[in-house]
């Protein structure tokens, strides 16, 4: 009936038909063009200023706790505490990471956007390059309490170096390594400080079913951390000065090589792992026994907990480099906030950021989203043990390097950490990954990243 | 007359290997729904060392599943309903009628199940902020934007269904009323809809299994207030765990008023399928 | 739905009852335009507005740069066109190695469940105790929501804790080590298993639908003849599912070829290459890297394709049918 519907039109002409299509493909056009001469302007042109410090705000806030409603009952107090303090309402809405990324798209894409978000800091540069979001000027920044209150490290994620940044840091996050001290007793091993340590150990520890290390391998976003950290060990940078990207240097394979390697070489890593395509995965093996280490960021001490592995039966050092390597341990990781440009409430929404970013509510939030300090001075409380907060305050201050701040940094993270899913695919499913084979896919990466450009 | 012996043996395998087929997933899904989460996140077994309903609870918590059953139900059911009558009135042109742009119609229906989905999500999405700039209608993030989306990605095939439907009733039925002195529409709701019953409830769970099920558009058209159940079982994978088990107890739950109005129609879906050859 | 052909198209004199009712009645002419225009109006502002849209922004550099103002897009011509199309290109050789990826994919899917349907079709035919029972539970995976019966699948398809490996190496005893199923070239088979499982169904619902117009009494007068289960099968049965098979082998294509659900839930955001289907290879080089210009350009020449495909095909069955 579907093929007799589209054939039997022996009732009229070719000519008749082909009218209407024209007629009926012109008015499709006339109302095509009217929409988009229409989202032209609704995007970055435009900022109203008739800000009369608007009652209501729309916020999107990222799942940093266990789950959206769990975020949700963190964050109501505060937000009924900045309405009492300033009469403006905060529209909360949690959206999950699965969707962050695409539902800013489209608000970008459209202009209709919530005032305030959340961004994972290393997309900063990325959506900077958009236009879509208000840059922190001077005013800007007195408006929220000066640029100085903020760590360094976390302010240098904010955006493209040298412009004014289009976000300012919210929640520190780090990289660590945890070791189950149990284990490690054991086996008579100490806590590695160098990468030939680290997998002494691991290898001391891997036997049947326990592994010494377990890696969210099947992860582009955790790959590509761990490419940019294993390269910045090494001295090697992604993007040369002019923000062009430079995958294939040695330093950079060699980086490579090395942190697959664990799974093929020193075999510390079980192939399982390659299909963990989240972080969560390699946490629960740790932390039920069935691997000795693993790498997180500090937020995992609830994944742990809910495993039923006790918060004293694990410790946390830096992630350490290679013997003659640089001692970067950690990208600097976190959560940013930005305000969108074409906001009809920016000092609401100025007023909003700087209440988040302040000394009172970051204390009411570091703990049960378990960040570090974003602000000067301040002592991290995402913990009770006072030697973890340190370790971690430590390599987040002494021991990061920021990912590149380049408009092409999600590329960067999409091209390079999925060519990883595939070699760590490949070894775990017994082929071999040579140097030659991660510099040949470098470089399909980069020529991807050009192509976009 | 008797079957042979090849026909049997073909009829045995057959059924056997298609019910393993098909059951394994339905099972697997049911028991994991049942075990607690380290059970779920360890090896599998086919029987749970410790059987518990406690997902079944959880699932509750975890995420707003029963609001989000609410959206589901009411974007389904409304897109269900419309897509119904838009496709009547157009199913019934198409069938009793001829006029100019009749073939240009039913080419341009076909031509829609070709498009990829990602070709116009982001295109639809400008267009509803448009609506909503130029005319006051808010579509993103409405249920009524996820309403229209819906009721026309099942319109083509609704109307192929119902216009091959109404080709099968006689056309003597029609003239039969005119000379009664019915108008059309009259003929459309006294005859022609009465007859063509089963063909209408084929559309409608056709219409309604297409809204249950989406995922892309969901997840971009909604927001936390009106997010369907298609987008709101990602979220028992968090930042900090993946409850499997009770991914597995909500796809059960969200999964049994589906299955069981489908199988209680079925007999009405195959007529209305078969009943314009059979006449 | 296409069952309705099969008696319609079936002598010259069917064909001509149906032109002769379908003359223009009293009512206005502009009665068959009115009841179309919703179907018009919703299919135009959903699928034809957008579509004409997409198809402008294929000529666009829309970029992350232009995208939050992309009236002002610079025009590119056909420059992602041939990006997309250069083979010699990381973009081009990623389309077009997805693209084969999607043919092979759409053979197997269309082709084994077409087979599954009808073996379960025929298989069902008769009346036996426990067929409703049957037919029941094969229709279960297409009722099901399609994103609860994928997550289940991925739940199974693990590489050591999943219930298919659990099945084959320790119950079943197959030497070796378990595989993976979701990485490495494995995946192309699990999407195509999951994806048969879910289409297959329907296969079998219109097979059987046709099947129920089909007079036993013609398989009666055949086995007197003599002729074996086969024979009679591929002379009576194939022949009257003609018409069913025509629309259920193109829709079954169209479905299969755009299927972006399967591997979208399966494999989520790390899809491996093997998986790599063309919808969602095209999802990611528009979302991923913010490119929606050159993601335009591929899904426009998706709908190329499809759109000659569905043409020959639809050519070729209505010569066939008139030259027999």
């Amino acid at each position: 009936m579907l093929l007799r519907l589209v054939f039997r039109n022996s009732s009229h002409t070719d000519k008749e038909v082909t009218e209407v299509k024209i007629r009926t493909f012109a008015a499709a056009a006339a109302i095509a063009a009217l929409a988009i001469t229409a989202t032209g302007c609704s995007g970055g042109s435009g900022n109203e200023s008739s800000d009369s410090g608007g009652k209501t705000l729309t916020y999107w806030a990222s799942n940093q706790g266990t789950s959206l409603d769990n975020d949700k009952e963190v964050l109501t107090p505060q937000l009924e505490k900045f309405e009492k303090e300033t009469g403006i309402k905060v529209n909360l809405e949690v959206i999950g990471w699965n969707d962050l990324q695409t539902r800013i798209q489209t608000a970008v894409t459209s202009g209709q956007a919530p005032d305030v978000l959340n961004i994972g800091n290393t997309w900063a540069a990325s959506l900077q390059s958009t236009g879509a979001f208000m840059p922190f000027d001077e005013a800007a920044f007195t408006a929220i309490g000066g640029k100085d209150k903020f760590v360094k490290t976390a302010m240098d994620t904010g955006g493209v170096a040298g412009e004014d940044p289009t976000s300012v840091p919210l929640y520190g996050l780090a990289y660590g390594l945890y070791y189950n001290k149990a284990m490690f007793k054991d086996a008579g091993v100490t806590p590695p400080t160098t990468w030939e340590e680290m997998v002494a150990a691991a290898k001391k520890l891997t036997s049947g079913d326990v592994h010494g290390f377990s890696l969210a391998a099947g992860s582009y976003t955790e790959n590509s951390h761990f490419a940019f950290i294993n390269a910045a060990q090494n001295g090697a940078d992604f993007f040369d000065a002019d923000g062009k990207p430079t995958f294939t240097s040695d330093g950079i394979v060699d980086g490579i090589a090395r942190y697959l390697d664990l799974m093929q070489a020193d075999k510390v890593v079980a192939p399982g792992d390659a299909q963990y395509d989240n972080a969560t995965q390699a946490i629960n093996d740790f932390a039920t026994g069935k691997s000795a280490m693993v790498l997180s960021q500090n937020n995992a001490n609830s994944s742990i907990a809910s495993q039923g592995m006790a918060s004293d039966a694990f410790g946390v050092v830096a992630f350490p480099a290679p013997a003659a390597g640089k001692d970067i341990a950690t990208m600097v990781a976190g959560i940013n906030m930005s305000i969108f440009k074409n906001t009809k409430n920016k000092d609401s929404a100025l007023a909003f950021v700087k209440f988040m970013t302040s000394e009172d509510t970051q204390a009411a939030l570091d703990k049960p989203f378990a960040a570090l300090p974003v602000l000067a001075g301040v002592t991290p409380s995402f913990t009770d043990d006072a030697e973890l907060a340190k370790t971690f305050s430590d390599i987040y201050s002494n021991k990061s390097k920021p990912l590149p701040l380049v408009a092409a940094e999600d590329q960067f993270e999409s091209t390079v950490g999925k060519a990883m899913n595939q070699m760590f695919a490949t070894i775990a499913s017994g082929g071999t990954v040579s140097k030659a084979d991660i510099k040949s896919a470098l470089e399909t990466a980069q020529q991807a990243v050009e192509a976009a450009g | 007359m008797h079957d042979t012996t090849g026909t049997k043996v073909f009829r045995v395998i057959t059924i056997t290997a298609l019910s393993i087929f098909t059951i394994i997933p339905i099972y697997v899904m049911v028991i994991s729904g049942l075990k607690p989460l380290k059970d779920v996140q360890g090896a599998f077994t086919w029987w749970p060392e410790t059987l518990t309903i406690q997902p079944y609870i959880d699932m509750w918590k975890t995420v707003p599943l029963a609001n989000y059953f609410m959206n589901s139900v009411i974007v389904s059911v409304a897109a269900t309903l419309l897509s119904l009558v838009i496709a009547i009135f157009a199913a019934y042109a198409v069938s009793r009628y001829t006029f100019r742009g009749r073939s240009l119609f039913s080419g341009a229906v076909l031509s829609t199940q070709m498009l990829p989905g990602v070709l116009f999500l982001l295109p639809l999405f400008l267009i509803f902020v448009n609506i909503n700039t130029n005319f006051g209608v808010q579509l993103v993030g409405t249920r009524a934007g996820l309403i229209i989306t819906y009721l026309t990605f099942s319109l083509p095939f609704s109307i192929w269904m119902l216009a091959g439907y109404f080709n099968g009733i006689p056309r003597e039925l029609d003239e039969a009323a005119t000379v009664d002195g019915c108008g059309p529409m009259r003929t459309l709701f006294t005859i022609i809809l009465p007859t063509a019953r089963p063909g209408l409830v084929a559309v409608a769970i056709y219409s309604f299994m297409t809204s249950w099920g989406e995922v892309l558009f969901a997840s971009v058209m909604t927001t936390d207030a009106n997010r369907t159940l298609a987008v709101g079982l990602q979220l028992y994978s968090t930042q900090t765990n993946v409850y499997w088990n009770q991914i597995m107890a909500a796809s059960v739950v969200v999964s049994i008023p589906i299955v069981i109005g489908f199988l209680l129609l079925q007999k009405n879906f195959v007529a209305g399928l078969t009943a314009g050859a059979v006449k | 739905m296409s069952a309705s052909t099969a008696v319609k198209k079936s002598g010259p004199s069917a064909g001509a009852t149906a032109r002769r009712a379908r003359k223009p009645r009293r009512a206005g002419w502009w009665l068959p335009y009115a009841l179309l225009a919703p179907a018009v109006i919703f299919e135009l502002v959903i699928h034809i507005v957008p579509m004409i849209t997409g198809i402008w922004m294929s000529f666009l550099k829309l970029t992350k740069m232009y995208i939050s103002n992309w009236g002002n897009a610079p025009f590119i011509g056909t420059k992602n066109y041939q990006v997309a199309l250069d083979f010699n290109s990381a973009v081009g050789m990623g389309l077009l190695k997805s693209f084969g990826i999607t043919v092979a994919f759409t053979i197997l899917v269309v082709g084994l469940s077409w087979f599954l349907g009808m073996a379960a079709a025929v298989a069902l035919q008769k009346v036996f105790p426990g067929r409703a029972v049957f037919r029941t539970l094969f229709l279960i995976p297409y009722a099901l929501p399609m994103y609860a019966g994928v997550i289940a699948w991925k739940f199974i398809l693990q590489k050591d804790n999943g219930a298919l490996s659990h099945l084959l190496f320790d119950n079943l005893g197959l030497p070796g080590d378990k595989p993976f199923w979701l990485i490495g070239d494995n995946a192309f088979a699990a999407v195509v298993i999951v994806a048969i499982w879910r289409l297959w169904p329907f296969a079998f619902l219109m097979l059987m639908a046709g099947l129920q117009s089909v007079p036993t009494d013609i398989y009666e007068a055949a086995s007197v003849d003599g002729a074996k289960p086969l024979r009679q099968w591929w002379a009576i049965t194939l022949p009257l599912l003609r018409p069913v098979n025509m629309s259920l082998v193109l829709v079954m294509f169209l479905w299969t070829f755009n299927d972006f659900n399967t591997p979208f839930v399966l494999f989520g955001g790390s899809q491996p290459p093997a998986g790599d289907l063309i919808s969602f290879h095209i999802y990611n080089a528009s979302f991923l890297t913010w490119n929606f210009g050159s993601g335009a350009a591929m899904s426009v020449l998706l709908l190329l394709f499809l759109s000659v495909v569905s043409g020959i095909y639809v050519l070729l069955m209505n010569r066939r049918k008139d030259n027999a």
